[in-house]
């Protein structure tokens, strides 16, 4: 009876850890799957490497080319980086004043959307004429591009701070700035987080429009250069490089956020925490 | 005679404007220095918004209130509150979360830095009278909805405040639990003699825990009126199955039902 029921209780185990290998290869084995239906639909349907070039293609590219694709996107990523923690930091500021200042949500609310609805690409001309085609108009087009969601997701933390814990705490006589940096900043802290995923991934989308606008190298530059050449495996090789740098910086910012915000997704998956009684 | 520490009089209270619903009118309470009250009503009879006057969260529509001889004009710093939600912060552990008022009211918030060692000692004090030993390093959600509750109740009482608002601090929890609470609360009382204004739809928690049950009418709330408990303390709760307690339970029942018919030949 007790020997059966290790036994099941070892079995269950093993499936527990085989289905957690599975979650693990999961991401790999997909993407590599992906890449195989890709190689044999260019090969079965004969498309041409101009039109689709095959993943083999690509890769052989990336190869040929690695020096300037390495040189590129470590421009590219330089900028969206500098433009991103630009976001953070203004984002968060003003977060801060529209998430604990109604006057300031009335007033600023509307010409932020406005703002926020412009194309981006629209504005990269008017930053070229102000900065100079370069670096600049890059990183300020990835910082224009990524700071509305933090801005949305940080006011929304502080704006909805329970009534009764701000009552609790005005009654101990805490002043307003008090109740935002006890409160209410930590308590945002999820929502940030949860919009730096949105941003930084975004902010890859402005610094490379504006790189193929107007720059003299990062990747959108590149890019550029191949497709006038009618080199299109390059350009496919710019665009899997920019994927992954996205997926490199979204990696950061969620690990970021299990190091910080761990208490908002309080051991959902484990049991060793609940106590209950 | 001494002077009342907390003094409400003739005061009303209307939300949202002229045209707003009324709230409280003509509502007036003494309550002496280190005195348990107890506030019992129909629901929505603006015992809440009574707390919330008292405790200078909302000004007034009209009347005073003047708690230590002052007449309340802004928040409070001496108060301290409790609600049936214990609203702990769930990035904090049970400790800091215990010792936040700390970290706001003054002259602590100047000390706190210097004699931190002082602080968590009286914080990890507090812990211990409410049964909460061992947990301080605990989060929130690692604990039942009683021991946050008395982890709350800890938060209230941490910087000493002379007067202690609880608006239904222990609705949501069963009945067990309740029982067992009720009895940290007159513990912590009895230690420290605060004001107590405690909020409540339980006549049995009125009448165990207060020296004097006040009983709201319904909306426009004002106080119709009062009764002494009798019992010597600490009170036990076998006390609560005498006939004598039964008795006093039912006779604010009545009054509160005869309250709630005055309401019911108002809307006709």
């Amino acid at each position: 009876m007790s020997a059966r029921s290790t036994r099941s209780a070892e079995a269950l185990a093993a499936a527990a850890r085989r289905r957690r290998r599975l979650e693990n290869a999961l991401p790999w084995l997909v993407t590599i799957g992906m890449f195989a239906v890709w190689e044999a639909a260019v090969h079965l349907f004969g498309i041409q490497p101009f039109i689709l070039p095959a993943p083999s293609a690509i890769a052989e590219s990336m190869v040929k080319w690695w020096q300037p694709l390495l040189s590129n996107s470590w421009a590219t990523l330089l900028t969206t980086f500098v433009g991103f923690i630009m976001a953070v930091g203004f984002g968060l500021a003003l977060g801060v004043l529209i998430g604990s200042s109604v006057l300031v949500y009335r007033g600023l609310y509307p010409l932020l959307i406005a703002f926020n609805s412009v194309p981006k690409v629209a504005v990269v001309p008017i930053l070229v004429i102000w900065f100079g085609a370069g670096f600049w108009p890059a990183a300020l087009t990835a910082f224009l591009i990524s700071f509305f969601p933090i801005v949305v997701n940080v006011a929304t933390g502080i704006a909805t701070v329970e009534p009764e814990l701000r009552d609790v705490l005005r009654a101990l006589g805490a002043r307003p700035i008090d109740i935002i940096t006890k409160v209410g900043l930590p308590r945002s802290m999820p929502y940030f987080f949860a919009s730096l995923k949105v941003a930084i991934t975004v902010a890859f989308v402005g610094s490379i429009i504006s790189e193929t606008v107007a720059a003299n190298e990062g990747i959108g530059h590149l890019m550029l250069v191949a497709s006038s050449r009618f080199d299109v495996p390059l350009v496919f090789a710019g665009l899997i490089v920019t994927g992954i740098m996205g997926v490199l910086m979204y990696w950061v910012a969620v690990t970021l956020e299990e190091r910080t915000t761990g208490w908002a997704t309080r051991g959902q998956n484990d049991p060793r925490l609940a106590t209950g009684g | 005679m001494t002077q009342p520490f907390v003094q409400i009089d003739g005061v009303a209270m209307r939300y949202g404007g002229v045209e707003g619903t009324l709230a409280l009118r003509h509502a007036s309470l003494d309550v002496a220095d280190g005195e348990f009250v107890a506030v019992v009503g129909p629901s929505g009879c603006g015992k809440s918004t009574l707390m919330r006057l008292v405790t200078g969260l909302w000004p007034p529509t009209e009347g005073t209130v003047i708690v230590d001889g002052k007449e309340v004009d802004g928040p409070l710093s001496v108060a301290g509150m409790a609600f049936q939600n214990p609203t702990l912060l769930p990035w904090r552990n049970i400790l800091d979360n215990v010792m936040l008022p700390l970290e706001v009211v003054q002259p602590h918030r100047r000390q706190l830095r210097a004699q931190r060692g002082t602080y968590e000692r009286k914080a990890r004090d507090l812990l211990k009278l409410v049964g909460l030993e061992g947990f301080e390093a605990k989060f929130p959600w690692q604990l039942s909805g009683g021991m946050q509750q008395r982890a709350s109740l800890c938060r209230a009482l941490v910087h000493d405040p002379r007067l202690l608002m609880l608006d239904e601090p222990f609705g949501a929890l069963d009945v067990f639990t309740r029982e067992d609470l009720w009895d940290v609360l007159q513990a912590v009382w009895l230690a420290r003699k605060p004001t107590v204004i405690l909020v409540t739809h339980d006549l049995k928690e009125a009448v165990y825990l207060a020296d004097r049950v006040l009983i709201m009418s319904s909306r426009p709330g004002r106080i119709i009126a009062e009764r002494h408990v009798p019992y010597p303390r600490p009170r036990r709760l076998d006390q609560t199955y005498e006939a004598k307690f039964q008795a006093i339970v039912h006779e604010l029942r009545d009054r509160i039902s005869d309250a709630r018919k005055g309401e019911d030949a108002d809307v006709r």
